[in-house]
């Protein structure tokens, strides 16, 4: 008879080595980035154009450009994904119109990133005419985060106890006003949580940009919305790739960038949400 | 002053039928206590009355009820709800300020004059007499009332915004005796001014308080009389057996 | 007045509401609007059983069937390693871990799911490729190996979180019952926790892969691109998701080669629909 227990080392065992297979190459890669890209980075990388053909300089017009293309992102979708997010907690009754706007979220989050790309190319660059600009780009990128800022939002509204919408309405007080005095201003935080983690995506994500705004090498700021921009994943791709001979320390310092923006933002999202655990008064 | 008429009143939620067949009248000016064990439908009931039940995603109901001359189902369901009061089973403080919570219903519904909010709370607050514990700390969280003086501030958030009919759902069962004396306290002198709904689990609050009782039992009205009357010679064995506490 | 003013926020509301399904909607319909094109000159069949990928060859040869099975393999691989790996972890976060080590390591796993997968190809392609080419003797490191590894990681998040979710949310009186059976953790772990959670690892598994299928840039930077018949894991393939993303730059508006490019678009949306779908009736069935 096989002893238990010794079953149960083993198998403890290989879980913890399932573990460690996560979160040691994970540890890898950041540490790998920071050690090689940290010493690249300094004012004149972040704040000077790229130069002889992207091999010296800086990428001050993708840091630009991305955030031009996020901004754009976030003002499309947080006001639509948070309406949508009232409505689903708020409205929707148990039947079948709910089950397919639940339905069409879960898609929308699963819809590869790619096809998003293809998306915008169809509607916003060829259909619209908007050309591949910064306005097709970052209504492409506000349609693909839509589903973070609705899942976010929805359980920041949950979190909001019934009570409190009771006693309001007991009050006399209208549903909208219950919704815009109480509910709303107790979401606040998990809201925030949900449209940083938002912008995190938006700025990391490259193939739906691809062909709907980002430009290859373009010096100069963008003047309107109707403008090609760089973006930072895009050019970390295009230095990786696109162009030979790259010194190594740019590529290194551009991902570094790109990551240590991206890790930033939710790292923020992750305080505010335990802050926000800790200091619930209900 | 206002009064309610119940006709044979069956509310649903799913397939739990919470009530059934309930008739009864409530006069005006008056506190009509209703008891009862738990799962009898004494909220469902007093929830029916500023259409609160609504809330609930899967609910039902029958028969008829009128506020006043009106059917209950006519009446804006928003002015319905600032005519007839509420105060839950636990204290319930919005996350604002004392003062805030006083004022909230009363901004909602559109006063922003600072004088007449400041006259209408301190009003508010003295009627469920708390005005005195409280009138220097009225920028203070709520939640750092006690529980007696949090339940007060619910009752005074109610009055504040002038109703006719208070309802109280087991307004005491979170609170320690003196808290509650306090508040029954407040109710019995508010009775002059307002119609009192009070539920209770609690017999004795019942009879220390209401003008009639209602005893429900399975969703169904057993019997309604004088307190007195019905405490002293209850028409009804399942009464006399839950008053004496054989069941609860 | 102030009702008036209600009722155009309350349309509002229900408009942003629906309006998740307008987009998905919206997405097919300009998938296909530009996709079926592609059908005026070549068949259903060849399209998606032809040998060939020559876009751009007079006349193009516009089969897919490479493609498909580049994807295929990458994402068998990514699933052969990520599968046992993550539900693994999730089951060490889940039932193992102390306290503090379990915050920790969720902590760790939605770090890794923020990381970009740009960035992912670009470690890869430093460190991963270079290992495969030696430890393997081949001619280049960028093959349908390394875009495994790489996906793999790419699943992970997912599969772990979805996983540990289906876990944690078993009775804890299934657990209490084994226990005071006599049974040792890893039993209860193996006969009740598992068996229990299984139709929600089922989806977490599903998700992970959906996510492997709809991967683009590291895949893209990893996997060598080339469009033709994979024979062996150790050889360049190209997945569908790169082919747009590398093709759709010089595709020209209107083209056959546009319009494929489209068609596989719609491919890809049909994978990931039926996927979640699938999934997330796997996550709503009631036990």
């Amino acid at each position: 008879m096989r002893n238990p227990y010794r079953t149960q080392a083993v198998a403890f065992f290989f879980l913890l080595l399932a573990t460690l297979l996560i979160v040691v190459p994970v540890g890898l890669v950041v540490v790998i980035i920071v050690q090689k890209g940290l010493p690249a980075v300094n004012w004149t990388f972040l704040s000077d154009i790229p130069r002889q053909g992207m091999r010296a300089g800086g990428i001050f017009p993708a840091i630009i450009g991305t955030f031009y293309l996020v901004s754009g992102a976030i003002l499309f979708a947080l006001p639509i994904g948070l309406l949508a997010a009232v409505y689903l907690t708020e409205y929707a009754k148990d039947n079948l119109l709910t089950r397919i706007i639940k339905l069409a979220i879960v898609n929308l989050a699963g819809v590869p990133s790619v096809v998003y790309g293809l998306f915008g190319l169809a509607l916003f660059v060829v259909f619209f005419k908007f050309g591949a600009s910064i306005l097709s780009g970052s209504l492409t990128l506000g349609i693909m985060i839509l589903p973070i800022i609705i899942t976010t939002s929805r359980e920041a509204l949950e979190s909001v106890p019934a009570s409190f919408r009771e006693v309001s309405l007991s009050l006399g007080v209208s549903k909208w006003q219950t919704i815009r005095h109480i509910v709303l201003p107790n979401a606040i935080p998990g809201i925030l949580t949900g449209t940083i983690l938002g912008l995190g995506r938006a700025a990391g994500e490259t193939a739906p940009i691809l062909f709907t705004v980002a430009a290859f090498y373009l010096p100069q700021l963008p003047g309107s919305v109707f403008d090609q921009v760089m973006a930072l994943p895009y050019h970390l791709y295009v230095i990786s790739t696109q162009v030979p001979n790259v010194d190594e320390k740019i590529r290194y310092g551009t991902a570094f960038v790109l990551l240590a923006l991206v890790l930033f933002m939710n790292l923020i999202a992750i305080v505010i949400r335990s802050k926000f655990r800790k200091k619930k008064k209900w | 002053m206002v009064t309610f008429d119940i006709k044979d009143l069956s509310v649903q939620f799913g397939h739990i039928r919470a009530l059934k067949k309930v008739s009864l009248a409530i006069h005006a000016n008056e506190i009509l206590s209703i008891i009862g064990p738990s799962n009898s439908g004494k909220t469902t009931f007093l929830r029916m009355l500023n259409r609160l039940n609504e809330l609930h995603v899967k609910y039902r109901m029958e028969g008829a009820i009128r506020i006043g001359e009106d059917g209950l189902f006519r009446v804006d369901v928003e002015l319905l709800r600032k005519r007839v009061g509420m105060v839950f089973a636990l204290p319930l403080p919005l996350p604002f300020s004392v003062f805030d919570n006083v004022a909230y219903g009363v901004r909602m519904h559109g006063e922003k004059k600072k004088k007449s909010l400041d006259e209408r709370v301190q009003k508010a607050l003295q009627e469920a007499y708390l005005w005195e514990e409280v009138k220097d700390r009225l920028g203070e969280s709520a939640f750092k009332l006690s529980g007696g003086q949090q339940q007060r501030l619910c009752i005074a958030r109610t009055l504040a915004v002038e109703p006719e009919v208070i309802l109280f759902d087991e307004p005491c069962s979170g609170l320690d005796p003196i808290s509650t004396a306090k508040v029954e306290d407040a109710m019995l002198k508010l009775k002059s001014r307002y119609t009192i709904v009070l539920v209770t689990n609690n017999v004795k609050q019942a009879a220390r308080v209401g003008d009639r009782t209602a005893f429900f039992l399975g969703g169904e009205l057993i019997e309604l009389d004088a307190t007195e009357k019905m405490f002293t010679a209850p028409g009804d064995q399942r009464t006399d057996d839950y008053i004496r506490g054989k069941f609860g | 007045m102030r009702k008036f003013k209600e009722f155009i926020i309350e349309k509002l509301i229900l408009a942003c509401g629906v309006a998740s399904i307008f987009f998905v909607v919206l997405i097919f319909l300009f998938l296909v609007k530009e996709g079926l094109a592609v059908f005026r000159s070549v068949s259903f069949s060849h399209f998606m059983f032809g040998h060939k990928w020559y876009p751009i060859s007079e006349p193009p040869h516009l089969g897919i069937l490479p493609l498909i099975l580049g994807s295929i393999l990458v994402t068998i691989g990514a699933a052969v390693i990520s599968v046992p790996i993550g539900v693994g972890c999730a089951v060490y976060i889940a039932e193992i871990a102390p306290l503090r080590v379990k915050e920790i390591l969720k902590a760790g796993i939605e770090l890794l799911a923020a990381i970009p997968s740009v960035v992912l190809g670009f470690v890869g392609m430093v460190t991963l490729v270079p290992l495969v080419k030696n430890i393997f003797h081949l001619p280049t490191g960028l093959t349908a190996l390394s875009g495994s590894v790489m996906l793999a990681f790419m699943a992970m998040p997912t599969i772990v979180s979805i996983a540990e979710d289906a876990l944690y949310s078993v009775p804890k009186n299934y657990k209490e019952g084994a226990f005071a059976l006599g049974a040792t953790h890893w039993q209860t772990i193996w006969r009740v926790m598992l068996p229990a959670a299984s139709s929600g690892i089922v989806a977490a598994v599903m998700l992970g892969i959906g996510r492997v299928i709809g991967e683009t840039m590291a895949v893209m930077m990893i996997t060598g691109n080339a469009a033709i018949l994979p024979k062996s894991i150790l050889v360049p393939v190209r997945t569908l998701t790169a082919t747009v993303a590398a093709e759709m730059g010089e595709a020209v508006v209107g083209s056959e080669h546009y319009f494929a490019l489209f068609a596989i678009g719609i491919v890809l949306f049909v994978i990931s629909f039926m996927i979640n779908v699938t999934a997330d009736l796997f996550l709503h069935r009631r036990p």
